[in-house]
């Protein structure tokens, strides 16, 4: 399934956060000093509480936000409009287009016709396995599907980085898992780049193959673990000893980072 | 579906029959029913005990004209009042149109604009405020033309609605979504295309409803304060008109006329919000059962 897997460290560097560092009016530091050094085919998450500055770190990174000091480097140059997609905590669809017209947005935004990229937004509602509601409007779809939507969207320009804030949060536990699995499954088969913000342990470990932990106040890395499992990872790796195992590496670096001031 | 023919589908294939669905079902279709019927049967009731009051109170016909003589003298004076409600309707539907193409350029000007806003709104606030019977007599000194006096005055007075519905609609683009805009590098008439008109779509038709009544409000109005000057102009000069006469037969019949009018420019309005939305806004959507 898909390209071929390279280990962390031999895959190619894709952005660079170099002492990277935001503070908001009030002299609030949201984000103090930050490195991250993010490779083409990292599955990145962000984990870390409220107020650790994981989303800031999304918004710089897309752009919306600039950063106080320290750089944002893309390898290759700057970032262009199509080397991003982006799913937030909410679908955020628009309730007056179909789904079909949600998932052209970018193409829209970029000048294109819809006939000139019909083919790729059946596609990616195929791999979402949306493609019987291309006609429907979003008020018409359940909290997971109108997620998937947003996915679709996201991924339908074949971005080189794929920001997710907290994507699964606001859904019931049974979706939350199955979007899990078809994330990856998505991931595997179009090869993307993501960084994932959550505050879930348990995702984290079951998505990502590095989890860079993060406390708050001010907002800060403190950790990055890999999670070294080769993926494709199915359900049966949520029961695995070593699922449990890096949960509770996990969990106990969170404790460590939200102790600190606790 | 309807809730009834829902009901009556389970019901046929499934032996079980549920008291509160069955009860649900019947208070629907009662309500569907009396939802038409009751305003009728109230206006049936209320001409009859007019009618009745007039002929056994043997009420003079200068101080309160029957039911039927309201009738026989909308249809003899006819070719009067009907060249009258022409004008009218065009004073409401131009001034309703100009005060459309006005409110939403000034709110697209605000919007695309704080420096325009900040500048322009207290005096758009000020030209609302101010009592259009108040202005009506400077724009007839000030302007040849009564209709064209008449028609600004109920533009002044239906533009309003529309400039401020617009205005918070346009702004009311969902954040994250405008975001994602300029995540893609959207253009400002991309932003304007593709989200703020449609964010603001709901809102504008919410103040079309109400500009909609306004425009015939003031042109109304308007036709008190200028067609007084003995221009001669649509329904409310033949009503003023009328009741200098005592001919209060045609003073109802234009009334009516009015009222209806302005029943019609509400129903139309309904309908094209109801055209407008119903694919996907919650205003616009039955919800079943």
């Amino acid at each position: 399934m898909g390209k071929p897997q390279l280990k962390v460290a031999e895959r190619p560097p894709l952005l660079h956060m170099d002492h990277v560092e935001k503070t908001f009016a009030g002299d609030v530091v949201a984000l103090r000093d930050m490195h991250l050094a993010v490779n083409e085919g990292d599955f990145i998450s962000l984990l870390g509480p409220s107020g650790c500055g994981k989303s800031t770190a999304l918004r710089l990174i897309s752009g919306l936000l600039h950063p106080t000091a320290g750089r944002i480097s893309w390898v290759g140059g700057q970032q262009g409009t199509d080397d991003l997609g982006v799913v937030f905590q909410e679908p955020t669809l628009m309730p007056w287009a179909t789904v079909a017209n949600n998932v052209f947005l970018p193409f829209r935004l970029q000048g294109k016709s819809y006939a000139s990229v019909k083919d790729d937004i059946l596609e990616a509602l195929k791999l979402v396995g949306l493609e019987k509601f291309q006609n429907a409007y979003p008020r018409e779809l359940s909290g997971g599907m109108k997620m998937r939507v947003s996915i679709a969207r996201a991924m339908v320009t074949k971005p080189r980085l794929i920001l997710m804030d907290e994507p699964f949060a606001a859904l019931d536990e049974i979706t939350r898992f199955k979007l899990n699995n078809d994330l990856l499954e998505l991931k595997a088969k179009i090869g993307c780049t993501v960084i994932f913000v959550t505050h879930s342990v348990f995702e984290s470990v079951f998505l990502s193959d590095r989890i860079v932990v993060m406390a708050a106040r001010p907002g800060r890395v403190i950790r990055e673990l890999t999670v070294d499992v080769p993926y494709p990872r199915h359900e049966e790796f949520r029961t695995s000893a070593e699922y449990a195992a890096y949960c509770r590496e996990a969990s106990e670096a969170l404790q460590a980072a939200i102790g600190e001031h606790a | 579906m309807s809730v009834v023919e829902e009901v009556a589908a389970t019901t046929g294939s499934a032996p079980l029959v549920d008291e509160e669905e069955l009860a649900r079902a019947r208070r629907a279709r009662i309500h569907r029913i009396a939802k038409w019927t009751l305003p009728s049967l109230v206006m049936v009731i209320s001409i009859l005990a007019w009618h009745l009051y007039v002929t056994l109170g043997e009420v003079p016909h200068y101080i309160l004209p029957g039911p039927v003589r309201v009738a026989s003298q909308m249809v003899e004076d006819w070719a009067l009042l009907w060249p009258a409600l022409l004008v009218t309707s065009r004073l409401t539907l131009l001034a309703l149109a100009m005060a459309i193409i006005g409110g939403v350029a000034l709110a697209v000007a605000f919007t695309q604009s704080k420096w325009a806003e900040m500048s322009f709104f207290p005096y758009a606030v000020i030209l609302q405020v101010t009592p259009v019977i108040a202005i009506a007599p400077l724009l007839q000194i000030y302007v040849e033309s009564a209709f064209v006096a008449a028609l600004l005055c109920a533009w002044i007075v239906a533009f309003f609605p529309i400039l401020s519905n617009t205005t918070i609609g346009l702004k009311s683009a969902d954040h994250n979504l405008s975001d994602l805009f300029t995540i893609y590098g959207a253009t400002r008439w991309q932003r304007l295309r593709y989200l703020a008109a449609p964010s603001a779509l709901p809102f504008f038709l919410g103040g079309l409803k109400i500009a909609g009544g306004l425009a015939l409000i003031g042109a109304v109005v308007a036709e008190f304060v200028i067609g007084r000057a003995g221009t001669g102009l649509g329904l409310a000069s033949t009503l003023l008109e009328a009741s200098y006469r005592f001919n209060f037969g045609r003073l109802y019949a234009a009334l009516i006329l009015i009222s209806a009018m302005g029943v019609v420019i509400f129903a139309l309005m309904s309908l094209i919000s109801h055209l407008s939305l119903r694919k996907w806004h919650e205003s616009a959507i039955r919800r079943e059962g």
